[in-house]
């Protein structure tokens, strides 16, 4: 009997270890290594497609300059992928739902853009904290609220996986739990419940993939305004 | 057919039961031992259900069925 809704949460451990290590590694089984053979093996023509897609969608926008960024970028987007969809099993950890490892990936990354920026164009950098054609008067309030939003980009990053995964996990397990609780007395009712969790199941894997998506989308364009 | 080879490279499945422990004493339990050991178990595990021309779904969905059991027997205590 769960003793709160959050106990999904908690990370797990084995006699002390922390198993979320064990949690973020296994996705690199999921991923086989590629050998250099002509025809590879299903899995491997399925992941090779699906990188290639995505790094041309990311890769178009920017310059040759931030091409280099695409190996961390695609990884990053795999892991993400990975985490998000396995977490959708039963009785699996999720470490996305963690905020502190959401705010590990965010920070330096975003940080890192924004160096990038800063360092190699500073003028064009700080430049974006203005937009174009704004009137005179508003130029003092408009900088600063261009500064606040570009100083919690990282927060936002982070929280937006975090808050998505867990809303989406307990969501899951409260209408799993009804349905359940429902079924002696009012069975039609826990159908109908049911038929709401395919539906939010059909989701959240959606929205695993979305998340992930938006995460390496938003940094590839925090990227494209500094690099 | 196997008379010649050496007790400490003998395959698991050609092991005598009375001499299971010394073989188990002879293994390499050194941490390179242990990374050799579980690269060969994966290599065998890649190369008979995934890495074929016509892998099916069986390969990897025996690999996330492990791994919610696995994830099962981590989280029994909180359950």
């Amino acid at each position: 009997m769960n003793l709160s809704f959050f106990d999904q949460f908690a990370s797990p451990s084995l006699m002390g270890i922390p198993l979320v290590i064990i949690a973020m590694m296994f996705p690199t089984l999921m991923l086989p290594s590629q050998d250099n053979r002509w025809i590879t093996n299903r899995l491997s023509s399925i992941q090779s497609w699906l990188i290639h897609m995505i790094t041309k969608q990311l890769m178009i926008p920017l310059n040759k300059k931030g091409h280099k960024w695409s190996l961390i970028l695609m990884s990053l987007m795999m892991l993400l992928l990975s985490i998000n969809l396995l977490g959708l099993l039963p009785y699996t950890f999720t470490p996305t739902t963690q905020l502190s490892m959401n705010m590990a990936l965010a920070l330096p990354l975003w940080m890192a853009t924004l160096l990038t920026g800063l360092r190699n164009q500073p003028s064009i950098s700080l430049g974006h904290l203005l937009p174009e054609g704004t009137p005179t008067l508003l130029i003092p309030a408009l900088i600063l609220i261009e500064t606040t939003s570009l100083l919690i980009r990282p927060l936002a990053l982070g929280v937006r996986l975090t808050a998505n995964l867990t809303a989406g996990h307990l969501l899951i397990q409260l209408i799993s739990t009804a349905t359940v609780a429902l079924l002696p007395s009012m069975p039609t009712v826990s159908i109908l419940t049911s038929l709401i969790l395919l539906l939010l199941t059909m989701l959240e894997i959606a929205v695993a993939m979305i998340q992930a998506y938006v995460f390496v989308l938003l940094l590839s364009l925090y990227l494209q305004e500094n690099i | 057919l196997c008379a010649a080879v050496p007790l400490k490279d003998m395959k698991l499945m050609d092991v005598k039961l009375g001499q299971l422990s010394t073989w188990l004493a002879m293994r390499d339990f050194t941490p390179g031992g242990i990374a050799g050991a579980v690269r060969r178990g994966y290599d065998r595990y890649l190369n008979k259900y995934i890495n074929v021309r016509k892998g099916g779904l069986g390969g990897v969905s025996m690999v996330l069925a492990s791994y919610v059991v696995l994830s099962y027997i981590w989280s029994y205590s909180h359950i």
